[in-house]
């Protein structure tokens, strides 16, 4: 993982095989602490303690094609390199937050890189699924929601290229505004 | 460039109801980039930037696209899986960006699988 948008699009997808309605991701750039939190809040089904104290361990996995699972630990490593902080929630049966926080100005701390196409590729491959997107730099903010989106589509597809299209210049026209230094 | 508001999304849905009477395609292609944790960590996302382009450049809508997770074989990603209906799904072992365009443009549109690139016929058992 090169840049913090392929951790959140790694992450997202437990969310999206939690069965989650709806996934936030807010991302929060403060330049007078000299941080930057990255969180993922799904509504999927969650886990248990013991899942809870095994999922960090890179030789984890709930799946079976293979014997590792290294999206955790490698946005926990990614975050501990910064001087920041992990931490995980998880409640059964109501959903799972995950949160890493970086030294924003810190020199190990990897690039946000290409937000814009995480979320259009989450949208895209998951159009059952609704995303809430945040982001927040200092005193200035963006926000994106899939929700409000749908309501004004009525039966067009939220991933139809032209919709895509409008969401893609909105996060750009957004992104912009707030002058995102991560 | 004004600013862009909800009002824009009513002019795109009566734009896109419009062509949709006009020619409302069936499904012809379905392409999957495999997205797990080591088809991200290895460029998936690039991959997948420059599909989307070629879609939109090529104007075609009868091509979906989707993602899957990792199906086990780690080293040989990016993975795509181009399924063209009633045919065998064929699957491209590291696959980038420039690869992506031409298998969009040869194999998808033109339905010459390009060989060099493949990895598998068929789609995959997971046990």
């Amino acid at each position: 993982m090169l840049t913090l948008a392929d951790h959140i699009l790694d992450i997202t997808e437990n969310s999206v095989r939690a069965g989650a309605k709806l996934i936030e991701i807010s991302i929060e750039e403060d330049t007078a602490r000299d941080r930057l939190v990255i969180e993922i809040r799904d509504d999927g089904h969650g886990m248990n303690k013991e899942v809870i104290q095994k999922v960090l361990d890179p030789f984890f996995t709930t799946k079976t094609v293979r014997r590792v699972g290294l999206g955790l630990p490698l946005l926990k490593d990614a975050a501990e390199r910064s001087q920041g902080d992990f931490f995980l929630e998880s409640q059964q049966n109501s959903g799972t937050t995950v949160r890493a926080s970086f030294g924003l100005r810190h020199l190990d701390r990897q690039p946000l890189g290409a937000i814009i196409s995480t979320v259009i590729i989450l949208i895209i491959s998951n159009s059952q699924v609704d995303f809430f997107y945040k982001h927040r730099h200092n005193d200035r903010r963006f926000e994106l929601d899939t929700r409000e989106i749908r309501k004004e589509i009525d039966d067009v597809p939220i991933n139809h290229p032209e919709i895509i299209k409008y969401i893609r210049a909105a996060m750009e026209e957004g992104l912009r505004e707030i002058e995102s230094e991560a | 460039m004004a600013k862009l508001t909800i009002d824009d999304l009513k002019k795109i849905k009566e734009k896109v109801h419009k062509e949709m009477s006009l020619r409302d395609g069936d499904r012809r292609v379905r392409i999957t980039v495999h997205m797990g944790t080591c088809g991200i960590a290895s460029g998936a996302k690039e991959v997948m930037d420059s599909l989307l382009e070629e879609i939109e450049a090529a104007k075609v809508n009868d091509v979906v696209v989707t993602t899957s997770g990792c199906m086990g074989l780690c080293s040989r990603e990016p993975l795509v899986t181009v399924e063209v209906i009633n045919q065998e799904p064929i699957k491209y072992e590291y696959v980038n960006p420039n690869k992506m365009r031409q298998i969009f443009k040869r194999h998808v549109l033109a339905g010459e699988v390009q060989t060099p690139f493949v990895l598998a016929k068929g789609s995959e058992v997971i046990k």
